[in-house]
């Protein structure tokens, strides 16, 4: 038996996806610019996709841009949001604790003279309203602030982003990262201007995500060519992993009671886990439930990971951090040096189990006596 | 008309009798390399290998490979044309036309091994000449420093008509020197010492520690590819994983903490005596650099090299970590060696380690632990890899 816990890198993909994938492939693989029959059929199916995203956030069709990837929709909300020319509105506010698709187009825009504001996380991983409220002003471009955090699950006030934004009369956008949340947690349209999600986290494929954009507002692309997406994302559409995407989120759309599954798995997991001296539990009590990041005493993340995996138990460490670079989120965190070293994230599907969980604290229990 | 390599022997050239099997030796190892590029036939003439197509064969890639074998002074491409004065004004600006194109000056170079050829040297030269600066109007004749020197040989089957030749790897035919045991972790030194050392002349096995789960699966694979580099000059490499989870365990349980590194490094060499041996290996070779780390010390080293009597070579000992890396980066290991992968001499290192430590200090120390026992598991714990280039 094998467990996978590792799921906010990415999901085994669920049946109608890879259903819809291979009619992609073997029966309507045409452009689907196009003007022929085959070209209509393809279109077809990223236009049901559409429709199902849409249906899902609660916006218009065409307020959906499929994208090629999380990353490529991040990068273009945040670099098609704001103007380097109009001096007016050069600050940009963001948090610490951001994924690199993000903060390293932040880390960007400041080389190029905008002002960005990175609000830090509380020991819980929250980001505080009344930050947010003094730091939005009338000379803020954009707001980009993640829905869920990644690496311990901490859900982020996205919710009140566009309510501050207005109270404060500022003309700033606003973004949200939403990839490890679309799907898992209510996420609507109307909290944002711009909303990034992607495909392969919620049991679908590789090679598409999305962009939701306002239809009022207007966006700078920066892919440039046959204008597809709404000239959003020009190059042709990867359709059968947009027609698995579209498959994929109809299957997912009964987010709470997936999310209730996940709630007693979490619940479960948080029980045994709490059985055992060496860990420590890093995920705030209200976190994303599919998210659980823990320390465990003495051994390094690697080590856990790689010690799990060859008992057939997949996590990952605490985020897919390289040697030498510490987790910004559980810094910001104000975590010790010893708990971030030895940091490990557990992430949950609607396909997980409790065998799996009894599996992973067992195989835990097992390479902690011969490795401490 | 026929492309073919010719090789010219480096060092070679000087070992009196041993000669003979020494190209033979470079022979082989040309053949192994080359294999993957097509078929072809090797002629040897007056310290000039001749490197032959049969049929049709990528000559850029065995060109490259070529320039990577070591015993090579010197190679280059060359068009092999019937032995007629016509043939050889005929096809000599067809086929350095690119190169004659991209220089203003040129000379002729002719050489008559084959002394029945009816024209001389200089007739050759001169009449080649002619008809360069004829075909080409742009070009002017430099004898003293010419951008492109066209060299005619007249050998006993063919006429040659090739450019300059291009440097090669140098150094000697791997195996002539016998062979040795390369210690290899994953990091930038140890790759560049067994580059160093396949230089001249000796084969390679290597010994890699693994230690998981305290080291990744993707660690061994950083080595295997590390290999795979530096086999594109060595040839065959033999690799010997051995399992060294055990040993890092009872060293960090039983041994005080400034001395960890030393101890695991002298068991490390305690296994490769063993295994090297095993193997028919005259030597071990690591990557160590005087001072480079607290292990590396030349007090440390001498408590290493105490648990072997095989000879340790250190081919960087005296080398700064930017020359290293220089190496490194011209092998192109450099890229490899810096993917971020834990290796087991990175598990446990300790906060203060000793530097200078004294034999009877690691002594002490090791009484706490069975090492033969220790060393008789892991010889046993060992993984097999060849790797080819």
């Amino acid at each position: 038996m094998t467990a996978y816990f590792d799921n906010s890198a990415t999901t085994m993909p669920c049946e109608a996806a890879v259903e819809a994938a291979k009619k992609a492939c073997l029966k309507n693989w045409g452009n689907p610019s196009s003007l022929h029959f085959k070209g209509l059929e393809a279109k077809k199916l990223i236009d049901l996709a559409r429709k199902n995203a849409a249906s899902l956030l609660c916006c218009e069709e065409r307020e959906i841009c499929f994208s090629p990837s999380g990353t490529s929709a991040n990068n273009t909300a945040v670099f098609g949001a704001v103007n380097e020319k109009n001096k007016a509105l050069n600050k940009i506010v963001t948090t610490a604790v951001e994924h690199p698709s993000v903060s390293k187009c932040m880390d960007f825009l400041e080389e190029k003279g905008f002002e960005v504001i990175r609000l830090k996380p509380d020991s819980d991983g929250f980001i505080s309203l009344n930050d947010l409220e003094n730091a939005i002003d009338e000379r803020t471009a954009l707001v980009s602030v993640m829905a869920v955090n990644n690496e311990v699950g901490s859900i982020l006030p996205f919710e009140e982003l566009k309510k501050i934004v207005r109270r404060k009369k500022s003309k700033a956008l606003v973004h949200i990262d939403a990839v490890q949340a679309f799907g898992k947690i209510p996420v609507k349209a109307s909290y944002a201007d711009l909303i990034t999600a992607s495909a392969h986290k919620i049991h679908s494929l590789k090679g598409a995500g999305l962009l939701y954009v306002s239809k009022n507002v207007r966006i700078k692309p920066y892919l440039l060519g046959g204008g597809q997406e709404n000239a959003v994302f020009s190059g042709t559409e990867n359709v059968p992993s947009i027609a698995a995407f579209g498959a994929a989120i109809e299957e997912a759309k009964d987010v709470s009671a997936h999310l209730e599954y996940a709630s007693s798995l979490n619940k479960y997991l948080r029980q045994r886990l709490s059985e055992f001296d060496f860990v420590c539990f890093n995920s705030p009590e209200n976190a994303l439930p599919y998210i659980l990041n823990i320390s465990v005493s003495g051994i390094p993340s690697q080590v856990t990971v790689n010690a799990l995996s060859n008992l057939g138990v997949c996590i990952s460490a605490g985020s897919a951090c390289s040697k030498g670079h510490r987790s910004e989120t559980l810094v910001s965190m104000g975590l010790d040096s010893k708990r971030i070293d030895s940091a490990v994230r557990i992430s949950l599907s609607r396909y997980s189990t409790k065998e799996e969980i009894d599996l992973l604290c067992d195989s835990l229990e097992k390479i902690t006596d011969s490795l401490k | 008309m026929k492309e073919i390599i010719l090789v010219k022997n480096g060092e070679l050239a000087l070992k009196g009798l041993n000669r003979s099997s020494f190209e033979d030796i470079l022979i082989k190892n040309l053949k192994r390399r080359l294999r993957p590029f097509g078929e072809f036939e090797y002629k040897k003439s007056q310290s000039t290998i001749m490197i032959i197509p049969v049929g049709s064969c990528d000559m850029d890639s065995a060109s490259d490979a070529v320039s990577k074998v070591f015993g090579i002074a010197a190679y280059t491409r060359s068009a092999a044309v019937e032995k007629d004065m016509g043939a050889i004004l005929e096809k000599a600006p067809e086929y350095l036309k690119e190169i004659l194109e991209n220089a203003d000056t040129f000379k002729v170079n002719a050489k008559r091994s084959d002394k029945a050829f009816p024209f001389k040297s200089p007739e050759i030269s001169s009449e080649l000449g002619g008809r360069l600066l004829e075909r080409f109007n742009h070009l002017s004749v430099d004898v003293h420093n010419p951008d492109v020197t066209v060299t005619v040989e007249i050998r006993d089957e063919y006429a040659f008509i090739h450019a300059d030749q291009i440097k090669g790897a140098g150094g000697m035919p791997v195996g002539t020197g016998g062979k040795a045991a390369l210690l290899i972790s994953g990091g930038i030194d140890s790759p560049v010492a067994g580059y160093m050392m396949a230089k001249r002349g000796i084969s390679l096995t290597a010994v890699h520690f693994a230690s998981p789960p305290f080291t990744s699966v993707q660690a061994e694979e950083k080595v295997h590819s590390l290999l795979r580099q530096v086999a594109k000059y060595s040839g065959h490499i033999h690799l010997i994983t051995v399992g060294f989870t055990e040993i890092q365990q009872e060293i960090r349980k039983k041994c005080p903490e400034p001395l960890f590194t030393l101890i695991m490094r002298r068991f490390m060499m305690r296994i490769a005596d063993r295994l090297a041996r095993e193997d028919n290996c005259a030597a071990l070779i690591t990557g160590e650099s005087v001072g480079q780390v607290a292990s590396q010390t030349i007090y440390a080293l001498g408590c290493t090299d105490a648990v072997t009597t095989l000879p340790v070579f250190r081919p960087l000992i005296g080398l700064d970590k930017d020359e290293i890396i220089s190496v490194s980066r011209k092998i192109e290991t450099f890229d490899i060696s810096i993917q971020p992968f834990e290796d087991c001499c990175t598990v446990f290192t300790p906060r203060h380690p000793r530097t200078r430590p004294t034999l009877k200090m690691l002594e002490d120390a090791e009484t706490a632990l069975d090492v033969d026992p220790l060393i008789e598991a892991a010889v046993k714990n060992i993984k097999i890899t060849e790797i080819e280039a």
